[in-house]
């Protein structure tokens, strides 16, 4: 199993800037004791989805060949709570790409209303030593086509991404 | 080419947003970790906030050589040698290193680099 805090991308563009959504709803355990009768989704994992949402954008802007780490999370800000029945809305843009990491820019939306917002440092680890195998080809490839990212996603030109051929 | 009190400002605002650090902690003689708490990834994060705000490019290593420091021909019993000390006065013409040479124990270094440092390192990437 692992932790998946978007539901699916609405808007992709490589290198640039992505929108996802993730629903909240009662039915996700973590908010039954979060609060009892008073179910609050944690922030915290509001940037987890915020990571999620900028995270696939990067590692797709540099073809999945490294491994993109959340490495800082600054000036993160929250405004409201977002609670059941609420779709948050992630707009994450990249402002800088390097070949070591990269620095992108998320907010989160419930409706018109900014949820929150932050900063989010990615660094860009290189396989070896201490870097475990990037990934499984087979599990990647079935997370993004469940984000959906080969349907909506467009690159740089504006031509639909191809889905790649691993 | 800007003030040095117009470089101090803005690489202040770079350590204040990638550090969370209140503006009054950021004085010429603070140091980088020590002082401000910086860590490794902090750095890239600076270099970044850096580049953008002075519109200069900044090569892996260049403001922190962490390849001189992990390197066998230039640090003995994680003491950086003579030679050692001569690359790292090469690379970072900017950095006052007298204090690390009195003790140039490699976990030392992480301490010299100070905000003036960070501010000398500009003005010579804009001169250049």
């Amino acid at each position: 199993m692992r932790w998946f805090w978007i539901d699916r991308y609405e808007e992709f563009v490589r290198g640039r800037h992505a929108t996802a959504v993730k629903n909240v709803s009662l039915a996700e355990e973590h908010l039954h004791d979060h609060f009892p009768g008073v179910a609050i989704m944690p922030n915290s994992l509001i940037v987890e989805g915020m990571a999620q949402a900028a995270g696939l954008l990067v590692a797709d802007a540099i073809d999945f060949n490294r491994r993109v780490v959340l490495a800082k999370v600054a000036a993160a800000e929250f405004f409201f709570d977002a609670v059941p029945g609420d779709t948050i809305r992630f707009k994450a843009e990249v402002l800088d790409l390097k070949a070591a990491g990269s620095l992108t820019k998320v907010t989160s939306s419930v409706g018109e209303r900014v949820q929150g917002q932050a900063e989010l440092f990615f660094a860009h680890l290189e396989p070896g030593e201490g870097v475990p195998k990037l990934f499984e080809t087979d599990e990647l490839l079935r997370w993004l086509d469940q984000m959906h990212i080969y349907e909506i996603g467009r690159d740089e030109a504006g031509q639909p991404l191809a889905r790649p051929d691993w | 080419m800007p003030s040095r009190e117009e470089i101090f400002d803005k690489v202040r605002s770079a350590l204040v947003d990638a550090l969370g650090v209140d503006e009054d902690d950021v004085t010429p003689t603070a140091t980088m970790v020590g002082d401000l708490g910086a860590e490794s990834i902090d750095f890239l994060d600076i270099v970044f906030r850096l580049e953008k705000a002075f519109n200069i490019k900044i090569s892996r290593g260049e403001l922190f050589p962490e390849d001189v420091l992990s390197s066998s021909e230039f640090v003995t019993d994680g003491k950086v040698t003579p030679a050692g000390i001569a690359a790292l006065k090469a690379r970072m013409p900017f950095a006052d290193l007298s204090r690390f040479e009195s003790n140039p124990s490699v976990q030392n270094f992480a301490n010299t680099l100070t905000v003036e440092d960070m501010v000398r390192y500009v003005q010579s990437k804009l001169a250049a």
